[in-house]
């Protein structure tokens, strides 16, 4: 039976700190590179367990006085629909209607902290267990306090939607629990079977649905406090720069200003409004210390495949041996741009910080890390900063470095007031952690029955994972290899006998970071486009191509069932018809297979994509609808990448600093119809986010190829000639 | 200079202190109306769009001074939970936002547009809406802007700021 257990509200059980990636690291550091390249695999598929609290439900659930469930969530809401998962998760195990539960983010004082993120798809598989077995002691809890108050036995209880009878009286879970201040514990209880579930599976509408129709004030950008000042911060506009020192003559004094903030490492202003600031930040002469007059060209010759180090991800047979210079080897070039976030809620924080505590409300993906960041640069141990996370207009892995959030507090303390300071748009674009640019050089040879003998990916990217605060520093010397820059960039065809993947190691003069589904995009647009060559090259169909390449074991069985299911769906044929073409290609992210077919024509010169089909499976889909929903937008924000968007280097300054000029995609591009069909291949749910990401560029580049004969080799994707 | 602004149907009288103060600000900072947002301050996005008598605008490019004695319509002014406007009831049937930071903007943009032509065509759609979201869930909104001309008749924008 239950063993009586004592919690208080302020004692906390939360498990802190390295990551997943740190705890494989530790073993491993000073290992040849056989055991570098099984990190690397490990990495590439290995299910990221959840890094926060699993073991106190009362830091997780609060139950209000209406009998309803308020849900303190961990991970974060930046539209990827994870609040609504989880409510439904804790719901169906709380037992519990749907209306009887809501989801807010959880403050980091709460005790009820990630100590990781919220990205890499993970946050609905890595709680798939512990949110259910949270809620499932939860209501044992509940019900074991019930059954001492109504002097009944455990065992003739039931609950129906928050309510605990015994068949003749019954308790509401808010009249269980008030007052009650220590809990008895049960074991952990046997979840239920999912077919017993209610709104597990169900296309359930998002729980944050009508705050984000009427317009509720629930993003970062949308805090107040009372007495909230405004601050605006002097950023830099040239790649590289240091902040050295600053003239403030002409802004002090200037209307609104109270006090401006000269730092070692930056100067800000702080004023009644926010055009004040501003105006006063205008004002400000900062001098800097930055890098020469770089240019795109000068950028695009550090990306290349054979400069800086190459470190071997995968490798298996003699790729080597058979791909060296001879007339039956076949080489191409892909290359990607830099690209910008471009969330369209800037980033920023309001802080409050007081003499020995402080209060943040902010957008970010790493609450933890936000805090650390911010206890250090206040002298302040990390419990003496609460960190309130708002929804995020937007994340995309933007959220995932925050030092916006040190900024407001600095500006806060000088003036011991709240103050609110966010980016400029400009600013924004010029101050992103880009998704890196990047260099493919793939090579392949075909045997005489047209199958692929050997196949080698080489991939030269700015860093996404290194350099980041998430990633402990002594993971770049066991990886070798930046995980996050070859996402995607192993190849998954395990009947050809001879292949390996290369990933090229360069440090780019600007900061290159996590980017929605990080390396997947490009690496797929080149492997994907090659697979294409190889093909047309074997005179076979495309779909029919991959599929005898693919191993037959459980990764290779859920491979094929997209592609077969895709195929099906889509009709897919090599003819044009009506002057418009398919293009196919597929990819595996994070355990998710996703395969997508693009039909394509050519519009004013331009290429026009119609329908994309996509078949993928991410194991059980907890919201189906939302699961769609993810692949439809990753679908039209890859299309995006791929077609339009691109950062230049001009003479040392990070541009467009707009939309618009940056070029994304609009109503007027997204595909008029996306068919996403969802296969169960796992009875757990999987990565969902950025895994339909993957295909896109490839499938619409290798369509314009059948409709044009033209290979594009570049995003964003490019026609030329007047043959079109 | 003092300005009288009228705000979902409430008159407003303010001082600012400079009349080319974008619109934006004074809705978001002195009225407290957070549902308009900040994109970009360069009219490039949408994010800040609102309607100047039934006129979709971008308010960060718009001074205050300009909407003196007209009628101005935010978000929390379209509709209301108990009485959506029908670009919202669209918005909601076809489970439209995912991050939901633009959302207010199209919502505002799509409700003019259905003012003017009560049933667009997707090319009407394709010319009208061109607002950014980053989540790019144009696909839905497609879907909700010709669900929203079905339940929507003329001019309600017009009814709802005069109740």
């Amino acid at each position: 039976m239950a063993e009586k257990k004592k919690i208080s509200r302020r004692k906390f059980l939360v498990r802190g700190g390295l990551s997943t990636l740190g705890v494989l690291a530790v073993g491993t550091y000073l290992l040849r590179n056989h055991v570098r390249r099984g990190i690397a695999g490990m990495i590439n598929t290995a299910d990221t367990p959840y890094q926060g609290n699993t073991d106190t439900p009362i830091i997780w659930f609060e139950i209000t006085s209406e009998n309803k469930v308020v849900l303190h969530s961990p991970k974060v809401e930046m539209g990827q629909g994870t609040f609504t998962s989880l409510a439904q998760m804790a719901a169906d195990e709380l037992e519990i209607s749907m209306e009887q539960i809501s989801v807010v983010h959880a403050d980091s004082a709460s005790g009820n902290m990630d100590a990781f993120a919220t990205g890499g798809s993970t946050s609905v598989s890595a709680l798939w267990v512990p949110l259910r077995e949270l809620a499932a002691t939860m209501r044992e809890m509940i019900k074991m306090e019930a059954a001492n108050k109504m002097e009944v036995e455990l065992s003739e209880l039931t609950v129906t939607n928050g309510v605990i009878s015994d068949g003749a009286k019954s308790m509401t879970f808010a009249q269980t629990v008030e007052g009650v201040s220590d809990w008895a514990v049960p074991d952990t209880p046997e979840l239920k079977p999912i077919s017993e579930y209610k709104f597990v599976g169900k296309p359930i509408a998002r729980v944050d649905l009508e705050d984000k129709v009427f317009g509720a004030p629930i993003f970062g950008m949308d805090a107040t406090m009372p007495d909230m000042l405004y601050g605006a911060v002097v950023r830099q506009s040239r790649i590289g720069s240091t902040y050295l020192s600053s003239d403030i003559s002409k802004a002090e004094g200037m209307p609104g200003v109270l006090k401006i903030v000269q730092e070692k490492d930056f100067v800000g202003v702080v004023a009644y409004s926010l055009i004040e600031a501003e105006n006063a930040k205008a004002a400000i002469e900062v001098q800097w210390e930055s890098q020469e007059n770089l240019q795109t060209a000068d950028i695009r010759a550090m990306v290349t495949v054979g400069k800086g180090k190459p470190f071997v991800i995968q490798k298996e047979g003699n790729a080597n041996g058979l791909l060296e210079d001879d007339d039956n080897v076949i080489i191409s070039e892909y290359w990607s741009p830099i690209g910008a976030h471009a969330q369209l809620e800037p980033s920023g924080a309001l802080a409050y910080v007081e003499a020995d505590k402080a209060t943040i409300m902010m957008s970010t993906q790493v609450v933890s890390i936000t805090r650390g960041e911010i206890a250090e640069r206040l002298g302040f141990d990390a419990e003496q900063v609460n960190i309130m996370p708002t929804f995020l207009g937007g994340g995309f892995g933007r959220g995932l470095h925050t030092p916006n959030g040190i900024q407001a507090a600095v500006l806060s303390k000088a003036v011991g007031k709240p103050v609110k300071c966010f980016f400029t748009r400009k600013e924004e674009f010029q101050n992103d952690r880009f998704r890196p640019p990047t260099h493919h050089v793939l090579k392949g040879k075909l045997n005489t029955n047209g199958m692929i003998e050997a196949l080698e990916h080489n991939v030269s990217s700015g860093a996404v994972a290194f350099g980041s605060p998430m990633l402990p520093k002594i993971l770049e010397t066991v990886l070798g290899a930046d995980l996050g820059a070859w996402r995607g960039g192993m190849i998954q065809y395990g009947v050809i006998p001879n292949y390996q993947a290369i990933s090229w190691r360069v440090k780019l003069p600007f900061a290159t970071s996590w980017w929605r589904s990080l390396g997947l995009l490009a690496n797929t647009f080149a492997i994907e486009s090659f697979m294409d060559e190889l093909a047309v090259k074997a005179d076979r169909n495309p779909a029919e191509f991959r599929l005898a390449h693919i191993q037959d074991n459980e990764r290779g069985i859920r491979l094929k069932s997209v592609i077969r299911t895709v195929v099906e769906k889509a009709g897919y044929t090599d003819e044009v018809i009506d002057g418009k073409a398919m293009g196919f290609a597929v990819s595996t992210d994070a355990n998710t297979p996703c395969a997508e077919i693009a039909v394509v024509s050519i519009e004013n010169k331009q290429i026009k994509v119609h329908k994309v089909t996509c078949a993928i499976d991410p194991g059980l889909a907890v919201n189906p609808d939302q699961v769609r929903a993810q692949c439809e937008g990753a679908i039209i924000m890859g299309l995006s990448a791929a077609m339009f968007e691109k950062m230049e280097v001009e003479n040392g300054e990070l541009t467009p600093t707009i939309y618009g000029p940056y070029q994304m995609a609009l109503m007027k591009h997204a595909p008029k119809e996306i068919d996403v069909v969802l296969l169960q291949g796992s009875d757990t749910p999987g990565a969902v986010g950025e895994p339909p990401l993957g295909p896109i560029g490839a499938a619409i580049a290798n369509a314009v190829f059948r409709l044009t004969g033209q290979r594009l080799r570049e995003m964003p994707l490019q026609l030329s000639g007047n043959d079109i | 200079m003092n300005i009288s602004l009228n705000v979902n149907g409430r008159s407003h009288a303010l001082e600012i202190a400079d009349g080319n103060t974008p619109l934006l600000w004074v809705i978001r900072d002195i009225l407290d109306l957070k549902g308009t947002k900040f994109g970009c301050g360069k009219a490039a996005c949408g994010a800040c769009t609102l309607h100047v008598d039934g006129e979709a605008v971008r308010s960060c490019s718009y001074g205050v001074k300009f909407a003196e004695g007209k009628e101005i319509t935010t978000i929390e002014g379209l509709g209301t939970k108990e009485n959506p406007h029908p670009v919202q009831q669209a918005w909601i049937e076809e489970v439209v936002p995912q991050c939901g930071y633009c959302q207010p903007g199209f919502m505002m943009a799509t409700a003019a547009l259905l003012n003017k032509v009560p049933k667009p065509t997707d090319q009407d759609i394709d010319d009208n809406i061109i607002n950014v979201c980053r989540c790019a869930t144009y696909y839905r909104m497609r879907k909700a802007i010709h669900r929203a001309a079905e339940l929507h008749t003329p001019n309600e924008v017009v009814q709802n700021q005069n109740a």
